[in-house]
């Protein structure tokens, strides 16, 4: 891996690396006796083991083959990988908060075992960890691919990928410390959301500069989709942790917003992290290896301009319709309710695209369980944005609302979209990236499929179950016109479906890992195999002036 | 009748064939892209949030509305420390169950200084938007001990370890002073005094004590918490401040006709 880059790379990345732990080591000097100490000493140990690495390599001979003749994978391969190791223990977390819901005592005697703590550490972890990892391990490949250039430089990738990954490492380290700012999704403290800006702008760089250096005169749907995730999503970061750190050798801060404005600029966040992280991101992957693996080309190029601009028009504002019947006010509600009941259209027009796709290729679907769970990825996508749409609405969220049909709602669209179209993109990808013949087990792919396809149900059902009749029961009236059920009459009531749902995520669980377990076997075990075409061409479309009509 | 529905949708198809024409040019442009996708994902925000800060009426006005005391804000930063607000909510919704089961319904100005809002968005456990003084310190401190010697059926964390945590008041002034560069009208005095305040709330009857009442009002709770005297735990900030929700203004209480019992 360290040789392909030149010597002068592997001195900027030292560089780099020395700075990183440099700021680890003040960090932990000037937070000693607080979690900002012990994550400097975390910092430390990350960039000091980098510099090492690098440094450990800085005498190799130089690279000799011309760069141009190829992609720079060496980033993606180790993503990959990464957001494998996440997944495993994102999910793993998954699977321990879910059955402390269940059985309460399945915890250590000690506080960062609660499940106040080691929830974040889940959610960040599968959202982060594995959904971010993999996305910018994709979006490399993709970028490179699309727009038959490779990557500008070989230090800024690498810099993008383990500077996400310290955030990550930072993140969930502090949540078992208790460092939160209790906004959902976006509980990291100040510094580690100031380092997430600057790993962000990188990233954002590099996006340009590789599309600035493209043979291909269009940049294909998937790159905006991409691009709409990197662009939106610091926006949405920078705004919503403004903060004031209550002293700079401290982990605490304040946010600078209070009650009714900072309930808001919450949900413009937390919402559109679904929208431009688990939403955006995810159909640039689902744009590329579905027509990919299908070999057929996408069904209406007017579909994807409209679903594009309709996604990231549309969405912005539906994030108040997690805020019906509060002290929000009606109007900002009833905005929010509207956009997200509008918002079915351009999800649906994206979902379409997507099985129309297919068209032609179901026997593949049939036959071929990587492509299954892309197609399967799609399904979930539809029916979660129509579930969206409807829980939007005032009158249903009234019910839905503070229920586990939330949790519900949010894990058909995290496990049956998101980490079926991640890991549908990742069987697809592995045998290219590795150049390797075939992935190891095709029987383990079915496996992991039915695993993980099983286990999304039997959890959004159970969730289902329990939140409708968790919000029915807290409405319920005796005849004489007293509530008919107390607090704890519904947590008794919960408890069969907190099981179930455990088990549910155990099943997907269990898919996770041998998934991992595959890639690894393919990496390790099969026979190399040079794919046809994988560098980069000059353009071969002719163009027409204007767009067929389809 | 097709060709009425034909005629009402050409302006629409004449749209969307003019888009993809502009978007064909548009989607060679990187930096055209980019400029795009900030302004069509701006402007929902944006007037959304924006109004929010500037109309009036958004926030009533509550002059009995007080300020937290360092021991409770103190108390409310271990509530986010240990990730409360993932199981419960303090919002109560204007829906007639929701008022007879919690209380009056949640108003804007009661977390007008709550930095940030603890609102939740899941009720695993309760809604505690009217907690203060419904039970007493012992059953917090008991309840936050052990939750099942209280409630058999409860599946809430034990925080036993509460009562030995020390708490930590050096850090208060400096946390006090972050609270008002953000707009929490804390004084000087308060900030100055931020230490030895959240000291005074739990020794009743001391020289500090009369400092707490004369800073933040003659109806602060003082009072040792957690019943250990000579010692202040982050079992005293924590039951101080479940103690305070839902009692730093009588407004949702003066203005909501409440049904009978």
């Amino acid at each position: 891996m360290m040789s392909n880059l030149t010597r002068a790379e592997r001195a900027n990345a030292m560089v780099i690396a020395g700075t990183g732990a440099f700021i680890g080591l003040v960090m932990a000097a000037a937070g000693r006796g607080d979690p900002m100490g012990a994550h400097g000493w975390i910092v430390l140990a990350f960039c000091g083991a980098l510099f090492f690495v690098v440094g450990s390599a800085y005498e190799d001979p130089e690279p000799t083959q011309d760069r141009t003749a190829s992609y720079y994978d060496d980033p993606t391969k180790v993503g990959i990988l990464i957001a494998l190791f996440w997944a495993v223990v994102g999910m793993g977390m998954g699977v321990w908060v879910a059955s402390q819901l269940a059985w309460p005592d399945l915890r250590f005697d000690a506080a960062w075992s609660s499940f106040g703590r080691i929830r974040p550490v889940h959610t960040s972890g599968v959202i982060f960890g594995f959904g971010g990892n993999a996305l910018i391990a994709t979006s490399f490949h993709i970028m490179q691919r699309t727009c038959r250039a490779r990557m500008p430089d070989q230090v800024t990738p690498w810099f993008v990928l383990l500077g996400f990954n310290l955030f990550c490492i930072v993140a969930s380290s502090g949540y078992l410390m208790g460092v939160t700012q209790s906004k959902e999704y976006a509980e990291p403290e100040w510094y580690a959301d100031l380092w997430l800006v600057v790993v962000w702008v990188v990233y954002f760089v590099l996006y340009i500069r590789t599309l600035a250096r493209r043979n291909e005169p269009h940049i294909y749907v998937a790159n905006w989709y991409y691009l709409a995730f990197i662009l939106v999503v610091a926006v949405l970061h920078i705004v919503n942790n403004l903060a004031v750190p209550a002293s700079l050798t401290g982990a605490k801060s304040y946010s600078a917003f209070a009650g009714v404005q900072d309930a808001m600029t919450q949900w413009w966040y937390g919402h559109n992290a679904v929208a431009f992280f688990l939403t955006s991101g995810f159909l640039g992957m689902l744009y590329y290896f579905l027509p990919k693996r299908a070999e057929r080309p996408i069904y209406s190029y007017r579909l994807s301009i409209l679903s594009f601009w309709g996604i990231t028009f549309f969405y912005i504002w539906a994030g108040s319709h997690h805020l019906h019947y509060t002290a929000l006010p009606h109007w900002v509600q009833t905005l929010g309710m509207t956009f997200s009941v509008m918002l079915l259209v351009p999800s649906w027009a994206s979902a379409g695209n997507a099985l129309m796709t297919l068209n032609g290729a179901w026997h593949k679907v049939r036959d071929d369980a990587t492509l299954r769970f892309m197609m399967v990825a799609a399904v979930f996508y539809g029916l979660s944005t129509f579930e969206g749409s409807f829980m939007a609405i005032r009158p249903v969220n009234g019910l839905s609302h503070y229920t586990d049909w939330t949790v519900g709602h949010v894990h058909a669209g995290a496990m049956g979209w998101v980490a079926l179209i991640s890991f549908g993109s990742i069987y697809a990808l592995a045998p290219v990236l590795w150049r390797r013949e075939t992935i190891y087990s095709w029987k383990a792919v079915e496996w992991h499929f039915w695993l993980a396809l099983a286990g999304t149900v039997i959890y959004v059902f159970a969730m289902w179950n329990s939140g409708i009749t968790q919000g029915l029961m807290w409405r319920t009236y005796t005849e004489s016109g007293t509530l008919a059920y107390s607090f704890t009459d519904t947590l008794v009531a919960m408890h069969p479906y907190y099981v179930a749902r455990t088990f549910g995520g155990l099943l997907f669980l269990i898919g996770a890992c041998i998934g991992a377990w595959n890639v690894v076997m393919t990496i390790r075990r099969m026979p190399s195999e040079t794919p046809e075409r994988d560098y980069p061409t000059s353009s071969e479309s002719r163009e027409p002036a204007l767009p067929a009509a389809e | 009748m097709m060709k009425f529905i034909r005629t009402l949708l050409k302006p629409f198809a004449a749209f969307f064939e003019a888009h993809a024409k502009t978007h064909y040019r548009l989607e060679r442009h990187s930096m055209g892209l980019t400029v795009g996708i900030i302004i069509a994902a701006g402007v929902g925000g944006f007037i959304e949030i924006a109004p929010l800060f500037t109309i009036d009426d958004t926030v009533e006005a509550a002059p009995d509305m007080r300020l937290y005391t360092p021991l409770e804000q103190a108390g409310r930063d271990i509530y986010i420390r240990e990730g409360c607000y993932a199981c419960h909510s303090q919002m109560i919704r204007t829906l007639r169950d929701e008022v007879e089961r919690y209380g009056p319904y949640s108003l804007a100005v009661e977390s007008q200084y709550d930095h940030p809002m603890l609102w939740g968005s899941k009720r695993t456990g309760p809604d505690l938007a009217r907690l203060g003084e419904k039970y007493s310190d012992d059953w917090h401190v008991r309840h936050l001990v052990n939750p099942r010697d209280l409630v058999p059926e409860s599946v809430m964390p034990q925080y036993a370890f509460l009562l030995e945590a020390g708490l930590d008041t050096d850090s208060l002034p400096d946390r006090l002073a972050a609270l008002r560069a953000v707009g929490v009208p804390y004084t000087d005095e308060m900030i100055a005094n931020a230490d030895s305040d959240a000291l005074g709330q739990a020794m009743p009857d001391t020289e500090r004590s009369d400092g707490v009442f004369e800073r933040y009002g003659d109806e602060t709770a003082v009072r040792n918490f957690d019943d250990r005297p000579g010692r202040l735990t982050e079992m005293d900030a924590l039951v101080a401040y479940l103690q305070i929700l839902g009692q730093l203004t009588d407004l949702p209480e003066q203005t909501q006709i409440l049904p009978e019992e």
